[in-house]
């Protein structure tokens, strides 16, 4: 008998690094989108810690006026551009195809060049530093005319916001997709996993709100660049105008920064709970509810400007309150009577659930018009974004983090670790937020670099630096979690956590093709039935 | 056809969903465009804000005025040609490639006609980007229509290499439908363009 020799298709492997440059696997740009916007967690982080230093003192002169501009407007459009939107879409890379088990997002090739747009942008976006007259500086709302005064670092700001937008309005279109065309069989729209409902709005919010931001910085590039009129009463234009543009696309993005994140808080919750989301349907429905009424609020960040209507747009904002509300209830109906185990994944999503109720019962006070004339461009807004975005996005960001760190790597982040952080950061977060909300009823503007100590907000500042310090320290316990995983060998089973969802019925990590078999979905807790024999659903 | 639908859907392909999905981004790109328009409008005392000009720019000759006649012309062109892009669409489903290429030949010819219109017409002008509001809204919208039409017009040049390739047939011309949309909504966006600057203007 001839033999034939067989083509052996693994027996060739390119070089690593080639393999990761050029792959088109969900789960590889999923971990790229993660390895990416982390860093730039840590360096927003670096500027945060650089604004509290100058901030810790009165009459402080340790970074001067120009430079401190530049520091928060970076820090902010490095934590809200370069790190919460992407890693949202890291996670949804890695997880919206496990999920509805699929073997991959609809576009894997567009999906790449989501990807593939962040490193240039982020890069172009820091060279800021690097030029004549620095990094944007004009805050990263770069409202009219400040945006128009400052110098090339602006420009370059705005072509990397655009080349991030681009980035998020494909990727939105091949989530979409992915969600509407390659669900398994048996997985109805309504037995979707919460957290792929979460990208879908999401997606959705992306699709419509992200061009329009486009729009905005197209003509304040033109404005800035070929003598435009849009923002200047001069010729004619408006400089509230791009207020207008700019917050039709910004406060949608403030839901496209905290949907995904209460979607993993949903997803940790029912594990750790042993039992199912309370009110499933509920929580869909408010999650779309949270992204329609989220694009008719958003002048309420222009209530001062006076001319914007107060009573609609106030109204509005409460409303929004409602679903939000619903969803808070979601989560203690699913821990009521449960038999709750305290992973370190449980503890940052229950940290989630407190610290976004703060965010969101603040944020509501705020919505009020007469308070909001009192608070606008205070401390307390401060305190309200970052209780939404540090205390709601980014303790979803690490839960999500421990949870599926057995999936992504095959390996356990160290328990007694992860408990230490979460202590560290949970605290520090506090110390440093909570003294915001009686700074700015105390009426220290935000944006501010110095301030004369007969203002009498020396101490609580100080305290909040002591907090933010702290938030530094909080990562240290991560980082040697992170490294001493990847010093054990791969050993995670399939489930480790007992989860509900598909993407834990296959292995740790999944195969390039993600599945073998499919569990038969019947629920939205398919692996739930599969361990139970479909019983006691 | 059949090759990016998973089995047992019906209906639509998933590029095409995800193209319809891009276009309703464009959608709110110029939505974001025209809604900068519509404020300037509505903004202004008069329209056009002649009472905004200064001395130096009324010696320097600016005049903020439109042409309506060649735009005109310009605006039949680009529905003919989308007219003659559908058409080519219904020659390939019947499978008629001669009818489609001849379709797609007279569509692209008729959308750089426009082009080249639109860029003649810009030099007869007698403003700028910076003249007023006026000046900067006309150009931004029409010059990122243009830019659309251009960017249309390379997607249907390339559809049209495939073509004479012999890429499509009655079942799978994909390509064909996606230009064709695309072209759609660019006459649309200049038909509300032209309406808005120079009928209502």
């Amino acid at each position: 008998m001839a033999t034939v020799a067989v083509p052996q298709l693994s027996g060739y492997r390119r070089p690593a690094v080639l393999e990761w440059i050029t792959t088109v696997d969900h789960k590889r740009l999923g971990i790229l989108y993660l390895y990416f916007t982390l860093f730039f967690f840590a360096v927003g982080g670096i500027l945060a810690l650089l604004v509290r230093t100058q901030l810790a003192v009165a009459d402080n002169s340790f970074v001067g006026n120009d430079a401190y501009n530049q520091i928060f407007t970076m820090h902010a459009s490095a934590m809200l551009f370069l790190f919460i939107i992407p890693v949202w879409a890291g996670f949804g890379n890695y997880l919206v195809p496990l999920q509805i088990g699929a073997a991959d997002m609809a576009f894997p090739r567009i999906n790449a060049l989501s990807f593939w747009m962040l490193p240039p942008a982020g890069i172009l976006m820091f060279a800021g530093f690097i030029v004549d007259g620095g990094a944007a500086d004009g805050g990263w709302t770069a409202y009219s005319p400040l945006a128009q005064q400052t110098g090339v670092g602006m420009d370059m700001w705005i072509i990397a916001v655009i080349v991030l937008g681009m980035s998020s309005t494909i990727g939105a279109a091949n989530f979409l997709v992915t969600m509407f065309r390659m669900r398994a069989p048996g997985m109805t729209m309504f037995r979707m996993p919460i957290f792929c409902w979460t990208m879908l709005v999401t997606a959705l919010l992306q699709l419509l709100a992200t061009p329009v931001l486009a729009a905005a910085l197209v003509m304040l590039f033109i404005d800035r660049n070929y003598g435009g009129q849009f923002f200047d009463p001069n010729g004619g234009g408006n400089v509230v105008l791009w207020q207008n543009v700019f917050w039709f696309y910004s406060h949608p993005a403030v839901y496209i920064m905290i949907l995904p994140g209460m979607g993993i808080v949903s997803e940790i919750l029912p594990v750790f709970s042993r039992k199912p989301l309370f009110g499933y349907k509920a929580f869909v429905f408010a999650t779309i509810g949270i992204g329609g009424l989220g694009f008719s609020v958003w002048a309420h960040h222009m209530f001062t400007t006076g001319s914007v209507l107060l009573p609609f747009f106030g109204f509005m904002t409460f409303m929004i309150g409602v679903p939000t509300g619903v969803k808070i209830f979601n989560w203690l109906g699913t821990l009521w009577g449960g038999s709750i185990s305290f992973p370190t994944p449980m503890l940052f999503a229950l940290g989630f659930v407190s610290m976004f109720l703060i965010g969101g019962i603040n944020g509501t006070y705020s919505a009020a018009v007469p308070v909001d004339f009192a608070l606008h461009d205070t401390y307390f807004v401060v305190a309200h974004i970052h209780y939404v975005l540090f205390g709601g996005s980014v303790f979803a960001v690490f839960g999500g983090l421990y949870y599926w760190f057995p999936k992504i790597w095959g390996r356990k982040l160290d328990d007694r670790l992860g408990k230490l952080q979460f202590v560290l950061m949970f605290v520090g977060f506090n110390v440093a937020f909570f003294p915001m909300h009686m700074l700015g009823l105390d009426g220290m503007p935000r944006r501010i670099a110095v301030y004369a100590e007969s203002t009498g907000w020396e101490a609580l500042n100080m305290l909040s630096t002591g907090g933010a310090f702290l938030i530094a320290v909080s990562m240290i316990p991560f980082l040697i979690a992170v490294v001493m995983a990847f010093m054990r060998p791969k050993d995670q089973p399939n489930d480790p956590w007992e989860g509900n969802t598909l993407e834990w019925a296959t292995t740790s990590p999944p195969p390039d093709y993600n599945f073998d078999s499919l569990p038969p979905v019947r629920s939205e807790r398919p692996l739930f039935d599969a361990r139970h024999n479909g019983e006691g659903h | 056809m059949a090759a990016h639908t998973p089995a047992g859907h019906q209906g639509m392909t998933n590029s095409m969903l995800g193209f319809i999905l891009f276009l309703a981004s464009e959608v709110m790109f110029f939505g974001g465009l025209f809604a900068a328009y519509f404020i300037a409008r509505a903004d202004a005392p008069a329209w056009p804000p002649e009472s905004l000009l200064t001395p130096e720019q009324i010696a320097d000759g600016v005049k903020l005025e439109l042409e309506v006649v060649l735009p005109a012309i310009s605006t039949g062109i680009l529905v003919l040609s989308s007219v003659t892009m559908q058409w080519a669409v219904w020659q390939i489903q019947k499978g008629n490639q001669g009818g489609m290429l001849w379709g797609l030949f007279i569509s692209l010819a008729l959308g750089l006609i426009f082009l080249v219109a639109q860029l003649y017409d810009y030099t007869q002008l007698h403003f700028r980007a910076d003249d007023t509001i006026f000046g900067t809204t006309f150009y931004t919208l029409t010059g990122f229509h243009g830019a659309h039409v251009a960017g249309g017009a390379l997607f249907i040049a390339v559809v049209t290499v495939r073509a004479l390739g012999g890429q499509f047939t009655a079942e799978n011309h994909e390509a064909v439908e996606a230009a064709s949309m695309y072209w759609h909504f660019v006459d649309v966006v200049w038909i509300a363009l032209f309406t808005v600057l120079y009928i209502i203007g």
